[in-house]
């Protein structure tokens, strides 16, 4: 008796000590996630001169001041940019939803002659592409160079996020749309009114995945756009952080130069960070099988 | 059973189709059943060919003297001139180089990372508290790759966050993004902030598929946590693991460019110029597009032979491949 007694409590000694030991590393791995992103909180909120002033680590604003925003939002870049982003996604999150349920629909679907050569077409261009140059001159070909829809059209399509539909679709009981088939529903119908409203968890992560790809992206605006006006957010930001300037925005900013660009980050990442919480659980789903076959 | 039937006489009914009326009614009734479904691909191959399969058929100007008044056809062939010149390059053995070192360095750390992230959060014992590192960690990961690399850039500022850090330690101010010896660490480090969380969930996902039972009988045999971590949680995700490093090593040669072109100056170009914003710098931007392409070109052919290579020896090895 008494031995199991030790050992129990040699045991739980040993469990609290691994215990505490992952409680205390996953802690410090949780701040130094963290503190970046509540150093640029709090810096957006602060006024200049303490931004600069303060050494150290800046934990809470030394005095509260929301003028950052105030610039950001009457910034007329700033505004075209988000305008930008949003006619951007008007026209290709639409898209995205529809081809990519056309295609994880085809996908899933058997018994049809031309199905193999079809997605084998499809998975290739998972594997190898063209690259950046001959990408580009397809664009000037195409004479698509500037406009927005060579934004829009390259990944209306995602063959990756296609494969996830199609498993999310495949899991559901054939003799659904069967019965449908019988009962003289032709495939929009049956698509519509029967597998839409059973995979909407899979969709709404997969517009999340679109959402953010195309909310995040600024690389192929940078080489495909040359007007200035047409730039989406992420490019203009780009202008602001990166080319390091406040001075792009105007004289009058100089004042906020400290701030600015910290409430700008906020206001930039804010809408996303909004949502993707709410979708966190159906994330392992997705990624499980973009692994499997990618 | 009846399913069965069905999927016979479906099959007797095609074959009696195809003997009755030949080949082709066979496919007119192929193409009469699934016309919508057919309809529904279209627009997406059209997608693919225009902006996946035309770019491939660009390739070509790789061997050509390109010429944009002429287009990718009617250029004139010029055989292997821009691989020959690419290694005669001086900048050639640099990119390799730097290439290397850095997707050597993310295979290093930033690849055990996220197995660490999700071994230890598999250890923890109140749901609420994995929550809350889980979506904490996954935040980076929605942070553009633009806005990660301003903050950087404002971090690393001789007025920046790092550098208070700097000065509390009694260092001295200096930009740090100018700083050649810091630049990997600097790439490196950021990267793993952006990545741990979102990498985790894949390690996580192998690991709720271990088999609970195994942990009970190991109990009972009386192992400790320890002893379980190493014995039945690390064997228990090693497939996805060697998946994922076969992946790593496929990508040895293509470390994007997107960040690579935020973040570095020419000042630091000597360690961070790799073959992806060589090809963006010099071909795109200095309008060599032929020279561009076959550098590009290169680098991906090598990838494919890395890759290929990687998973035969991981199969050799007795664990899965990937194909």
């Amino acid at each position: 008796m008494k031995a199991i007694a030790r050992k129990k409590k040699k045991r739980s000694v040993q469990d609290w000590i691994l215990d505490s030991f992952i409680y205390v590393v996953l802690t410090v791995i949780l701040l130094v996630c963290l503190y970046p992103i509540w150093y640029v909180i709090v810096c957006s909120f602060s006024n200049s001169s303490d931004v600069i002033q303060h050494t150290g680590l800046y934990l809470w604003p030394d005095s509260f001041n929301l003028e950052a925003y105030g610039k950001v939002f009457e910034n007329t870049m700033v505004q075209r940019g988000f305008r930008n982003t949003l006619l951007i996604l008007a026209c290709s999150l639409p898209l995205n939803l529809i081809l990519t349920l056309f295609c994880g629909y085809f996908m899933a679907c058997k018994n049809m002659v031309f199905k193999k050569p079809i997605v084998f077409i499809m998975l290739f261009t998972m594997y190898f592409g063209g690259g950046m140059i001959p990408g580009y001159i397809n664009m000037m070909e195409l004479n698509l160079l500037d406009s927005m829809w060579s934004l829009v059209l390259p990944s209306a399509i995602s063959i990756y996020n296609s494969i996830i539909c199609k498993t999310a679709i495949e899991a559901i009981p054939e003799s659904l749309s069967e019965s449908a088939y019988i009962d003289g529903a032709n495939d929009f119908q049956i698509l519509v009114k029967i597998i839409t409203p059973l995979i909407k968890p899979t969709l709404a992560v997969l517009l999340l995945y679109y959402l953010v790809g195309q909310w995040n992206s600024w690389f192929a605006a940078s080489i495909y756009l040359k007007t200035e006006s047409k730039l989406p957010l992420q490019n203009v930001l780009r202008y602001i952080l990166m080319e390091n300037s406040t001075t792009n925005l105007g004289e009058e900013y100089n004042e906020y130069a400290a701030t600015i660009k910290y409430a700008i980050i906020v206001v930039s990442s804010l809408p996303i960070m909004c949502v993707y919480p709410f979708l966190q659980k159906y994330f392992t789903k997705g990624v499980m099988i973009g692994a499997v076959k990618g | 059973m009846n399913d069965k039937n069905k999927r016979r006489q479906a099959v007797s009914v095609k074959a009696e189709g195809r003997r009755a009326r030949g080949m082709g009614s066979y496919l007119a009734r192929d193409f009469k059943r699934n016309k919508l479904k057919y309809l529904m691909v279209i627009p997406i191959l059209i997608l693919l060919f225009l902006f996946c399969y035309r770019p491939m058929y660009g390739i070509l100007i790789a061997f050509k003297r390109y010429r944009p008044v002429l287009g990718v056809w009617d250029s004139p062939w010029v055989g292997f001139q821009y691989f020959e010149q690419f290694f005669r390059d001086p900048y050639c053995w640099r990119l390799f180089r730097n290439t290397l070192s850095i997707s050597g360095l993310s295979l290093l750390f930033e690849f055990p990372a996220p197995i660490l992230l999700a071994l230890l959060l598999n250890e923890v014992r109140s749901r609420k508290y994995k929550k809350v590192v889980q979506t904490v960690s996954y935040m980076p990961h929605f942070i553009s790759t633009v806005v990660v690399c301003g903050m950087i850039t404002t971090f690393c500022a001789s007025d920046g966050l790092f550098n208070n850090i700097i000065e509390t330690f009694g260092g001295t101010r200096s930009n740090l993004l100018l700083n050649k010896d810091l630049f990997y660490p600097i790439y490196v480090i950021s990267d793993i902030w952006k990545g741990i969380g979102w990498d985790s969930i894949i390690y996580l996902a192998a690991l709720s598929g271990i088999d609970q039972e195994q942990y009970e009988a190991a109990r009972i045999d009386g192992a400790n946590r320890l002893q379980q971590i190493f014995h039945i949680t690390l064997p228990g995700i090693l497939p996805t693991v060697s998946m994922l490093l076969i992946l790593r090593i496929g990508s040895l040669l293509s470390v994007g460019y997107e960040k690579i072109i935020l973040l570095y100056q020419p000042t630091t170009y000597e360690v961070a110029d790799v073959i992806s914003s060589y090809v963006y710098r010099r071909g795109l931007m200095g309008g060599e597009f032929s020279y561009g392409t076959a550098v590009g070109l290169f680098n991906s052919i090598v990838s494919i032979i890395l890759l290929l290579t990687a998973n035969k020896v991981s199969k050799k090895m007795g664990q899965s491949g990937l194909f």
